[in-house]
């Protein structure tokens, strides 16, 4: 099944590296991955997907909590929650393609960010599902670079994660 | 103010953290360091002859003492010769603290002379580690690596400082924390009251319990508390090869080794046992056997400071987060104020089974080999004959290989802290180097380092470090001219062919080898002459000695595991007989 670890961590050089090692190390599987610093500069909000029976998950939630960077993991999987990605796509686009773009990004309520005589490139933000599906939804057309960020999200409600 | 230079506050913060005694190896990126080392005297500098000598030597004086063992190496090739070293101490989970040198700060990423990331190749093999990028941070770094690698479930720390922040020139106040806080990490200490209550519901209502402790329990100090709680209930205990000495080898409750070599009665206790108290153990695969057969009909109660040990290759039914020791006298407390005991008629019952698995298959109480004058040493024998020369209260230092495993068998330990091996990373070449450690722990302590002419060359050099300090070291070497262990794996299941696991032709002479080195070395051939030459051995108490003792070329480690698909119980008992 598939988790979405969100882990709050030391903003530290080295970190990272200690987390995507620990995935490699004891063979576990990153589907996703996304980090940036939080409104507090000396911690980082690490977000990333993963699968495995609830057992693996457990041991991964374990050894991510036992790096002495991380202060706090949950899985957002586990309580209701919200989850975005954002996708770059540069498709080909000539006049004639343009009108079936334009409605299907509309339909997705994503936006066109950049234009040139031959190329759209669109964006998109939602659930994964969601950027699958407008994918899914596009197939027609020709897709010369795409760009994902990574699921990141947060919990409902007034739960939080914090030092 | 007084002013210091980066170098100075290294070697000051490591006096205030009180260590006294640091392994090392100077190379350019640790002279700053070595400087300040050599204007003080508070903290003594053992200088090794290879920095994985260093590790294992500091290594042994932590397990021995308790104590967080310290080593200093310099950049590129003296940090990754420390590298196997570390592993050993990370799979054992000993506290060390490990600093490196680093080339200058400008030069990191450009491939400068002997450079090598070394938080990056050790970081699968530390509890954790710094780059040290500023002078002012030398203290607090020392004094919270020290921290992490004693706390908690304790392990080795790197400490990696560029040769330019240790620079002479620069010079700044020093300050050394008054406490240590760390935001992200918090180890659990007490063990949770409704888990506690629960354990011990579930262990008081057994039948057939058993006691299986490892390491934990040595590196927690909770021996006493693990005695207490045996007695208490009567209870038959087994321990791992990391837990051996941490319950009284001697006594009557103790079964001996449980596992890939444990004996017949342990194991054949655990297969059979409703519940099992597991404390400071981790079902390591050298103790299960297939993970799917282990204990089918056990409930198990585990007890672990690091949570990540729980359900990891058996599912726990009962665990509990905390000290070993915190957490067995919450639960002796507990049971004492009670007054609740277990089904005396049942636990009766299983004492008398164990006993029947001990008359018909122990190995402690049917000696196998009834050697005659003249005949070929055993090696199990030349175990037998160190126990006894030693009355038992030696501390006992291995190597990696059958030596091992017959020295694990035959020693017994009263105490824990006295046996000292690689059992997580099993790596040979340990023995001499830890032997270091203790005996720079315990100076007139008897020492003895138990390995096989295979092991001891992979460390050999240290030799001389031991001239050089003085180690009375006593190294019991059982030669059988061959990778024992390797062979022994060859004859069982690759039809005995020997797959470069023989050198015979090219062993040196270790007892010109010993003496080359300035030590005494000693031969021994016949069984007859076995007890006596022991004893001369340790009658040299200022003096290494090397006892380079020839045994049976033949011999096997048993009982042994069947493996694979086997359970705990499944055991050869000799070549042709098993369970």
């Amino acid at each position: 099944m598939r988790h979405i670890l969100s882990v709050l961590m030391e903003n530290e050089p080295g970190a990272l590296s200690r987390v995507v090692g620990l995935f490699s190390q004891r063979g576990y599987n990153i589907d996703t991955l996304n980090v940036a610093p939080t409104d507090d500069l000396t911690l980082s909000r690490l977000t990333l997907t993963t699968h495995g029976s609830d057992q693996v998950i457990e041991q991964i939630t374990k050894h991510l909590n036992k790096l002495i960077d991380v202060i706090k993991v949950v899985d957002l999987i586990e309580g209701s929650h919200i989850e975005r990605e954002l996708m770059l796509v540069k498709v080909k686009a000539n006049e004639a393609q343009r009108a079936e773009i334009n409605h299907c990004i509309d339909i997705f309520r994503g936006q066109v960010v950049d234009v040139n005589v031959n190329a759209y490139t669109l964006q998109l933000v939602g659930s994964s599902d969601k950027l699958d599906a407008f994918l899914e939804a596009i197939n027609y057309a020709d897709i010369l670079e795409l760009v994902r960020s990574g699921v990141s999200g947060l919990a409902r409600g007034e739960k939080i994660l914090k030092v | 103010m007084e002013l210091f230079s980066g170098g100075e506050i290294v070697v000051r913060a490591l006096k205030d953290v009180g260590v006294k005694h640091i392994w090392g190896y100077p190379g350019g990126a640790a002279l700053h360091i070595y400087d300040a080392l050599f204007q003080q005297e508070d903290v003594q500098h053992i200088l090794v002859r290879h920095e994985q000598g260093a590790v294992h030597a500091a290594d042994g004086y932590s397990r021995a003492t308790g104590d967080v063992g310290t080593v200093l190496v310099t950049s590129g090739p003296g940090a990754t010769n420390a590298i196997t070293g570390i592993a050993t101490a990370y799979m054992d989970s000993i506290p060390m603290v490990v600093i490196s040198g680093q080339v200058p700060r400008d030069k990191i990423g450009g491939d400068a002379f002997q450079e090598t990331d070394m938080v990056g190749i050790s970081r699968p093999i530390v509890k954790h580690s710094f780059l040290v990028m500023d002078a002012s941070e030398i203290a607090g770094v020392i004094a919270k690596a020290f921290y992490i690698a004693r706390t908690g479930r304790p392990g080795p720390v790197i400490v990696d400082i560029p040769k330019d922040v240790t620079a002479p020139h620069h010079r700044i106040p020093y300050e050394y924390p008054e406490k240590i806080k760390i935001r992200s990490y918090h180890p659990t200490t007490k063990g949770h009251g409704g888990q506690v209550k629960r354990a011990i519901k579930t262990l008081l209502a057994a039948k057939r319990p058993i006691i299986y402790s490892g390491g934990g329990v040595v590196l927690g100090d909770a021996s006493p508390q693990l005695t207490e709680l045996t007695r208490l209930l009567n209870i038959p205990i087994t321990n791992t090869l990391m837990g051996l000495g941490a319950f009284p080898g001697t006594d009557p409750q103790f079964l001996g080794m449980l596992g890939m070599h444990g004996t017949v009665e342990a194991n054949n206790a655990m297969h059979e046992a409703d519940v099992i108290l597991a404390v400071g153990a981790r079902f390591d695969d050298r103790v299960t056997n297939t993970p799917s057969k282990f204990c089918p009909s056990a409930k198990i109660i585990h007890i672990d400071v690091d949570p990540t040990s729980i359900s990891k290759i058996v599912t726990i039914d009962v665990p509990i987060v905390g000290d070993c020791g915190t957490i067995l006298q919450q639960m002796i407390d507990q049971i004492n104020d009670n007054k609740e005991i277990l089904d005396q008629e049942a636990l009766s019952q299983w004492w008398m089974q164990i006993n029947e698995w001990r008359e018909q298959y122990g190995i402690y109480t049917q000696p196998r080999h009834e050697p005659s004058a003249g005949d070929v040493i055993k090696p199990q024998d030349v175990i037998r004959s160190l126990y006894k020369v030693t009355g038992g209260d030696a501390w006992v230092t291995s190597d990696v290989g059958q030596h091992q495993m017959f020295a694990a068998q035959y020693y017994l330990f009263d105490k824990p802290r006295r046996w000292i091996n690689s059992g997580g990373l099993g790596t040979m070449g340990f023995g001499l180097p830890a032997a270091m450690g203790v005996q720079l722990a315990y100076p007139s302590g008897i020492v003895a380092c138990v390995t096989g002419e295979g092991s001891i060359q992979m460390c050999i050099q240290e030799l001389s470090t031991c001239l050089q300090y003085g180690f009375p070291i006593k190294i019991i070497s059982l030669n059988n001219q061959a990778l024992g262990m390797v062979r022994q794996w060859q004859d069982m299941q690759y039809s005995g062919r020997y797959s470069s696991s023989l050198y015979e032709d090219s062993l040196p002479d270790f007892v010109k080898l010993t003496e080359a080195y300035g030590h005494v070395g000693m031969r021994v051939s016949n069984f007859d002459e076995l007890d006596d030459k022991m004893s001369e051995c340790f009658s040299l108490k200022d003096r290494l000695v090397f006892m380079d003792i020839n045994v049976d070329r033949s011999e096997h480690v048993y009982p042994m595991h069947i493996a694979p698909n086997g359970s705990m119980r499944d055991m050869w008992l000799s070549k042709k007989e098993r369970t």
